[in-house]
């Protein structure tokens, strides 16, 4: 494509530096968390380890193993009900249209880019009222509750370019609201609840606000727990780039193997048609 | 983490208005309209509601433990303004989101063309640009605040060019005036964050901008070049214009991001000595949750409100627009 003699020798270069700037938090990450304390210095942050030692990945697993637990507790029914739940809105909003339902639609996407900050003083009020504060399902409540615009806006997208016209014939074959459901759309929908559910799981894992408002101590998702590690009056940066590395690598797993559904979410709404 | 926001596909098919008409609200349209209810009723409430309550206690004097809802009318709202920190978070939100978003904008383009190079490799390049992504602020900001440890990290590099900086706990105001009480100007400690938050959301927007690539047809390229374009001028001049749309995309999603960051900085640097890397959602979780300020809270999460709906607002009422 480019012409001069330079030019792709250039591009290589550019996307060789680039990549060094993306993957540089990642070598200190993986060379900090395996070395022993008394390598962990200033001065040798750059250094590779002499010996490769997994200490500190037991240290942190020990303190974060709980906190781990909680958060597959928390992310595991979160992503199902929301998404089974943005299913069912993404279907009726783009199949049964009504009067005013794009209106509505418009309304319930809103809730999406609120600074959740915005709710969050009356939400955990009513969580202390109805006796879910502090609780995972508490949290899997939130969840579920704010997730409805994303899901929502996915799903309904997805259905879009299912056409009227298989919704229309099996009416006139007698199918009604919950059959075309479970035997049209359900059947063709399984690659939208892939990317919906590792949208959602990867969110609701990385989320902090939430987690760190609506739980205390034991409760704790993992992130706050991460968190909580660098509190702590000396920080073992060994500790915490192990940590760092356990608390992420479910959501690395997801991107390593479901990339491709991740940037397929990340693109189910963002691009203007 | 991050969320996304098109209402166009689905809105397309909506441009058929004469068979529309005749259909008939049956049974099912009820059966429909309940199965949407529920999320309807949720969204009112806990979006809608909320916010109102949230906005009523920004209006009372309920600045302690126990809930005091008598009328405080604007108070908490005036303290806000006149108040060195929030003044200090306004200075700063507004910078970080400046050069976050320009940061966003250029890295995602020269990225997303060089990824539309055919280079081989290619597959490896891009997961290497986008799995930030995938990981939370809160990895993020604890692996960077390592990096930008002022006695170490990135200046050991930079010490031979002498541009030994303070990073995050730097004081330094570039460019400052005097405004209010503080010193207006662009924090060097802010520049710290913002290459974190740009190393973690670079990659949303080369995703953008490929897919924007891609859709573009090979004729105009090739007819560009037919005309004699060099590869330079049918970047600048065709292929950059013909992205617009999606750099709006783009500015939209990451100015909320932006101005309602509060995970990134709360695990990176804190609000740092003087406030100098300080941001709403900070201070507000902050003063609400650990001091009790219930009241000053809610005007801080209203303030932050008003910031994100005077993008977003028009936003989606173009979007709606733009479609049917």
């Amino acid at each position: 494509m480019a012409r001069s003699v330079w030019a792709r020798p250039f591009l290589y270069l550019l996307a060789l530096v680039m990549s060094v700037f993306f993957l540089l938090p990642v070598y200190v990450m993986v060379t900090t968390s395996l070395k022993p304390l008394d390598e962990v210095t200033l001065a040798d942050m750059w250094k590779l380890p002499s010996t490769i030692d997994w200490s500190s990945y037991a240290t942190a697993f020990d303190k974060l193993a709980p906190n781990f637990w909680n958060s597959i507790l928390l992310v595991v029914p979160a992503t199902l009900l929301s998404a089974l739940l943005g299913s069912l809105n993404g279907y009726v909003l783009s199949k049964w249209k009504f009067k005013g339902a794009d209106t509505l639609f418009t309304l319930i996407l809103f809730g999406m880019f609120i600074p959740y900050q915005s709710i969050l003083i009356p939400l955990i009020q009513f969580l202390r009222e109805i006796g879910l504060y502090n609780t995972i399902p508490g949290l899997v409540f939130v969840h579920v509750v704010y997730g409805i615009p994303i899901t929502t806006l996915m799903f309904r997208n997805f259905y879009a370019a299912i056409p009227d016209e298989m919704i229309e014939s099996a009416k006139i074959d007698g199918a009604g609201f919950i059959r075309i459901f479970r035997y049209i759309m359900l059947p063709l929908s399984i690659t939208g609840f892939v990317v919906v559910a590792i949208w959602q799981f990867t969110n609701i894992w990385n989320e902090f606000l939430f987690a760190v408002t609506i739980t205390t101590s034991d409760k704790q998702p993992i992130m706050v727990a991460l968190q909580n590690l660098s509190g702590s009056q000396i920080v073992q940066w060994n500790v915490q780039m192990a940590g760092a590395l356990l608390a992420a690598l479910p959501t690395l797993l997801v991107y390593t193997f479901l990339g491709k559904y991740f940037v397929r979410g990340l693109l189910a709404g963002s691009v203007k048609g | 983490m991050v969320e996304t926001v098109s209402i166009t596909p689905a809105e397309k098919t909506a441009g058929v208005p004469a068979v529309r008409k005749k259909r008939k609200w049956t049974a099912d349209h009820w059966l429909a309209a309940a199965f949407l209810a529920p999320s309807v009723v949720l969204i009112f409430l806990f979006v809608y509601g909320f916010i109102g309550w949230t906005g009523y206690v920004s209006l009372s004097n309920w600045n302690s433990l126990v809930p005091d809802w008598s009328f405080a009318g604007l108070k908490n709202y005036l303290y806000l303004f006149h108040d060195f920190r929030f003044q200090a978070d306004l200075r700063n939100t507004l910078v970080f989101t400046v050069l976050f978003i320009a940061a966003v904008i250029v890295l995602g383009q020269l990225l997303a063309i060089l990824l539309d190079q055919k280079l081989r490799g290619e597959s490896l390049f891009r997961n290497i640009f986008f799995f930030p992504m995938a990981l939370s602020f809160v990895v993020t900001g604890v692996v960077w605040q390592w990096l930008f440890n002022p006695s170490t990290g990135v200046n050991l590099f930079l010490k031979p060019l002498d541009l030994d900086s303070k990073w995050y706990t730097d004081t330094t105001i570039l460019g400052g005036f005097h405004w209010g009480k503080i010193e207006f100007g662009i924090p060097v400690a802010i520049i710290a964050v913002v290459v974190a938050a740009v190393w973690q959301m670079t990659g949303f927007a080369v995703a953008m901008y490929l897919a924007g690539l891609r859709a573009i047809p090979d004729e105009v390229r090739e007819a560009a070049r037919m005309d004699g374009a060099t590869e330079f001028q049918l970047y600048w001049k065709i292929i950059l214009p013909l992205l617009r749309p999606i750099t709006v995309s783009v500015i939209i999603i990451m100015a909320h991001i932006s101005l309602k960051i509060f995970d990134l900085i709360y695990a990176m640097t804190g609000p740092g000595a003087n406030f100098v890397t300080d941001v709403p959602g900070v201070y507000m979780f902050e003063t609400t949750f650990r001091g009790n300020y219930y009241a000053n809270g809610a005007a801080i999460a209203i303030v932050m409100l008003l910031s994100v709906a005077i993008f977003i607002v028009p936003y989606l009422i173009s979007s709606r627009k733009g479609g049917s």
